[in-house]
Parts: C-alpha cells; sequence; structure tokens
C-alpha cells in the first residue's frame, strides 16, 4: 500500500534552518529521519520543500490571473515536504509519521495514495 | 455513548443546581469506582460484552436524567446494574420478536437479577481473560481491556496505540461481536490452560504499560501526552487488581514488580530543563525509595512462589540497576548474568540487546559487539535501542563510522523529540 506522509511545520519550526545555532540540529534530526526511511526499503518518492516564504501562489478568478508571492492560506502549520512510502498497512505509516521531527510541534498527515486509473 | 469518561464531560455541560451536582458527583463516582466491576459482572451474566457496555452507558444517562428529581438512590451502583439490567432485557426481547432463537436463550430467568447481591461479586479478572482470549487478535487484547474494565474511550486508545480512531474503533467492535459469536467463556482458566491464558493478560498490560512509559510527549499536545502518560497509571491499576485476584501468580508479582522499578526511576528521566537522562547519568537521589521498596517486597513474594518466569527476570534486572541507590554502583556481572539467563529461557531482541550493553559494561565490549551483529537486520532495522546500543559500543571499540552511521539510523527512528535531542546532542559532541 503506498501512503503519502505529509509533513507540516510551523513557522517557528522552519525557521531554524535560518539560526545557525539551530539548524544543525534541525537538519540533524531529518537526515536522520530520511536516512532511516530510505534504510527501511519503503520509500517510493519525496522531496524537501523550500521555506513558504519562496512560495508563488497562482489563481484565476474571475478569468482574471492573479499571482501571489508567498503560500496561498495563512495557516499555522506550512507544507515542508513529502514521502511516499510503500508499507503493509496504515499502522506502519503511521509509525514513521510520528517518528518525523516535525510531529511534535507541526504535524504529519497521513494518506493513501490513489491507484492509477484502469484503462 | 460508552463509558464513564463521557459520563463525566455530560455532568460539566448539565449541572445547574446543588441536587443535580450531587447526582453528577453520585455519577461519578460510580463511574469511577465501579464502571469495570458493574461492566464485567453485566458481561458475565449475559455473555455479551458489547451489550453490556451499551446498557451501563444508557444506565449512566438515564441516571443523570434521574437522579437530579428524585434524588440519588441509596446505592447507586445498584440503580445503575438495574437499569443497564432492564436495558439488557429489552434488547433481549427486541431480539426474541425477531425470533432468532440464538437469542432467546438469554431470557432463562436466572440471568434477571434486580436485586444486587450484598456484595457485587468482582467479575474483573474473567472479563480480563476474555479480552486477551486467544480467539482474539493479539494486538486488541490491551485496548479491549482498557475499554471494557476502565471504560477508555476508543479514540484515546487509538491516539495511545498509534492506529487510526476508526480502525481501533472497528477493530473494538469487531472483537466483541467475535466474543459473543464465538460464545468465550467468562471465566478463569483453570489446570494447564491457566498459565498461558495469565500471560497472555500480562503481556497485554506491560504493552499498554510500556505505550505509556516510552511515549511522553510535549509541545502543544499537552493534552495527549497527559492522556498517554495516564495509560501506565491505568496498565499498572489493572495489574494491580490482577495480583489482587491472583495473588499466587509469580509472573503477576513479577510484572507488577517490574512495573514498580521502572516507575520509581520515572522522576530522574528528565531534568529540569526538560531534557532526557539516561539511566546511567540519572541520579539515583531523584528516584521514589517508597516505591522501590514495595517492588523490591513484590519481587520477593514473587520468587517465594518458586515460579519463575520472565517478568520475574526482568524486575530482577531493574531492581540490580536500581542497587546503585544504596551502593553507589551498578553490579553490572549481575545484570549481565540475569541477561543471560533471560536470552537463554525467553529470548527477545531487546533481551540480547540488553544482553550486549550488560557484557561491554563488564569489560568485554567485543563480546557485547559480536551479540549485537548476531542479530538478524530484519529485527533491528525498525529497532532504535538496537542502534543506540550499536551506536554506544562501536565509540568504545573505536569503530568510530560504523558508530555515527548507528547513531544516526537511533535519532532516524526516534519519536519522542527529547530523546532525540539528546542523542543530537550526543552526535554534536561525538
Amino acid at each position: 500500500m503506498d501512503y503519502m506522509l505529509i509533513y507540516r511545520e510551523t513557522a517557528e519550526e522552519v525557521g531554524q534552518r535560518d539560526d545557525p545555532e539551530r539548524a544543525p540540529a534541525y537538519w540533524g534530526a531529518w537526515h536522520a529521519y530520511m536516512g532511516s526511511i530510505a534504510a527501511a526499503g519503503i520509500m517510493k518518492a519525496g522531496a524537501g520543500l523550500e521555506p513558504p516564504r519562496a512560495a508563488t501562489t497562482v489563481r484565476l478568478q474571475g478569468g482574471q490571473r492573479q499571482v501571489q508571492d508567498g503560500p496561498y492560506a495563512d495557516t499555522r502549520e506550512h507544507l515542508g515536504g513529502f514521502v511516499i512510502l510503500d508499507v503493509a498497512s496504515l499502522d506502519e505509516a503511521l509509525e514513521w509519521a510520528a517518528r518525523a521531527p516535525c510531529a511534535a510541534r507541526g504535524s504529519v498527515e497521513v494518506r493513501p495514495v490513489l491507484p492509477p486509473p484502469a484503462r | 455513548m460508552r463509558g464513564p469518561r463521557q459520563c463525566r464531560g455530560a455532568a460539566g455541560a448539565a449541572a445547574t443546581g446543588p441536587v443535580t451536582d450531587a447526582a453528577h458527583r453520585a455519577a461519578e463516582r460510580a463511574a469511577r469506582e465501579s464502571y469495570g466491576r458493574l461492566v464485567a459482572w453485566l458481561a458475565y451474566r449475559w455473555r455479551d460484552l458489547a451489550a453490556a457496555e451499551d446498557a451501563l452507558s444508557d444506565a449512566f444517562a438515564s441516571a443523570l436524567r434521574h437522579w437530579p428529581r428524585t434524588g440519588v438512590p441509596d446505592s447507586p451502583e445498584a440503580w445503575l446494574m438495574a437499569a443497564a439490567q432492564r436495558q439488557l432485557l429489552q434488547v433481549a426481547r427486541h431480539r426474541r420478536v425477531e425470533d432468532d432463537p440464538r437469542n432467546t436463550a438469554v431470557l432463562e430467568p436466572d440471568r434477571w437479577a434486580p436485586d444486587l447481591p450484598a456484595g457485587l461479586p468482582d467479575e474483573r479478572l474473567k472479563l480480563m481473560f476474555v479480552c486477551a482470549h486467544p480467539a482474539l487478535p493479539a494486538a486488541v487484547h490491551a485496548p479491549l481491556m482498557l475499554q471494557a474494565v476502565l471504560g477508555l474511550e476508543a479514540r484515546h486508545i487509538a491516539s495511545a496505540f498509534l492506529v487510526s480512531p476508526a480502525a481501533m474503533a472497528q477493530r473494538l467492535v469487531r472483537a466483541k461481536a467475535r466474543i459473543r459469536e464465538a460464545g468465550l467463556r467468562f471465566e478463569v482458566p483453570e489446570g494447564a490452560e491457566l498459565a498461558p491464558r495469565l500471560s497472555a493478560v500480562l503481556e497485554s498490560l506491560y504493552g499498554a504499560y510500556s505505550i505509556g512509559s516510552h511515549t511522553a510527549l510535549q509541545g502543544p499536545d499537552v493534552a495527549q501526552g497527559l492522556l498517554i502518560s495516564e495509560l501506565t497509571g491505568e496498565a499498572l491499576y489493572l495489574t494491580r487488581l490482577v495480583v489482587s485476584l491472583q495473588p499466587d501468580s509469580a509472573e503477576a508479582n513479577g510484572l507488577l514488580a517490574l512495573m514498580l522499578y521502572c516507575e520509581a526511576r520515572r522522576p530522574a528521566q528528565f531534568n529540569a530543563a526538560g531534557q532526557f537522562v539516561p539511566l546511567a547519568d540519572q541520579d539515583p537521589l531523584c528516584w521514589r525509595r517508597d516505591l522501590i521498596d514495595e517492588a523490591e517486597a513484590t519481587l520477593r513474594a514473587a520468587s517465594g512462589l518458586r515460579q519463575p518466569g520472565h517478568f520475574q527476570l526482568e524486575a530482577a534486572i531493574q531492581s540490580a540497576h536500581c542497587q546503585r541507590a544504596f551502593t553507589g554502583h551498578t553490579p553490572w556481572r549481575a545484570v549481565a548474568a540475569l541477561y543471560q539467563a533471560l536470552v537463554e529461557h525467553f529470548p527477545s531482541t531487546g533481551a540480547h540487546i540488553g544482553h550486549a550493553v550488560a557484557l561491554a559494561e563488564t569489560g568485554q565490549v567485543q563480546a557485547g559487539w559480536d551479540r549485537l551483529e548476531a542479530l538478524s537486520a530484519d529485527a533491528v532495522a525498525r529497532h532504535q535501542p538496537y542502534w543506540v546500543a550499536r551506536a554506544h559500543l562501536g565509540r568504545r571499540l573505536g569503530r568510530h563510522d560504523e558508530a555515527a552511521l548507528a547513531l544516526d539510523r537511533a535519532i532516524g527512528l526516534t519519536e519522542d523529540p527529547r530523546v532525540r535531542a539528546h542523542l543530537l546532542r550526543a552526535r554534536a559532541g561525538a
């Protein structure tokens, strides 16, 4: 079963990337976590993202293009990255979700991946 | 609607006058003290756990409607029991109308006991044996016990066991249906059957306890963290219950001692700044001596019964660790010897790791490393303590690259942010 783990971080967490004192622990935790997933041989895809301020959001409203700097919504948590895991069950996907460094202050959403459309 | 916890929630919403308050307090008290006993007794009499829980839930709701008007009855438990019995009878009658011969059997007059016996017989142990029945999947044993005996809600149990709430609710419903359909007996097994069945009960209690003690959350989800740590208290409560109802079981005593040793050291696990402190660095002055004393007495009682077992050995290992509070040092040779016995008689990945670390502490670091190397890759792929031990022993042997890789695996497999921070500090210092 393929599940996507959607990592959401608070602004405070993402801010650690820019803090020279805390950045090593921040990256160390994420690299170790991703390394453990890779070592378990279950990673199908995944990527981390640049911070929300690097985003550009596009919308068509009433036929008018609206291009905005920054992410779509002003929420407490922002998408920080994702992985797609091939695991035996939702229970196993939840175990990996709980280990994510952002699980304590942000959140991890776990969703089954749609099977490819039948031809 | 299920269980006393929701009654407590309802109590807050509806309490208005002094009579209502008294009614709610009485309902809460009955819920806290008697929920498990009432469910156990009803389930035992009616051979149907789900129906017993539903009927008791309705009885609590009805009590909160009636007691503010009629006053709190002299015996709230008897009132609740009678209301639940009426409800069960009504359901059974309704089923009889549907003409299912299987259900008419429950209408035998002896099942209907409107007057409570003076002291309600304690059937909770029978209920626990049903919850940990071999015909039910092992993963549902502990959740079922927590719900049936303590009235915990499925969504809270789901969070503690890291399962989706919908899936947990479904597993609990299925398990209860299986109890009814397979006609699992509400009884304390006898003879040769007792030991393995009791061991299933104890294993699931220990499983619930471990979840509570190893998962400690912080941050915005404080309520969740409190709830999970409550799980250790509830597992401890149920273990004490098993010991009081089955005092001649050495392993039940052994498990209780094991939990008490762990509880005794808990205050030292995190320092004032909230940082994780590994066992070796803990200050024994922070350990709770009262709990160590109780654990020692319980373990002595267990060994007096002359039925050695896995929980007694584990408790003896923790007892050895606690010796540091009295002598100032850990008797590592004794710890290694106890792990050796554990590995021989009750092998598990955890026992092998403990043995390897204890050997290293007695100076046999290479022998400890070899034992870690001998474990199968599958068994340790997701086992955080293995990678912590491997990093520790690797460093002592000067295998720095392997130790660094192992430490990274350990960090990646850690759930508790405080433990992760501790390992990250160790990595920065290495």
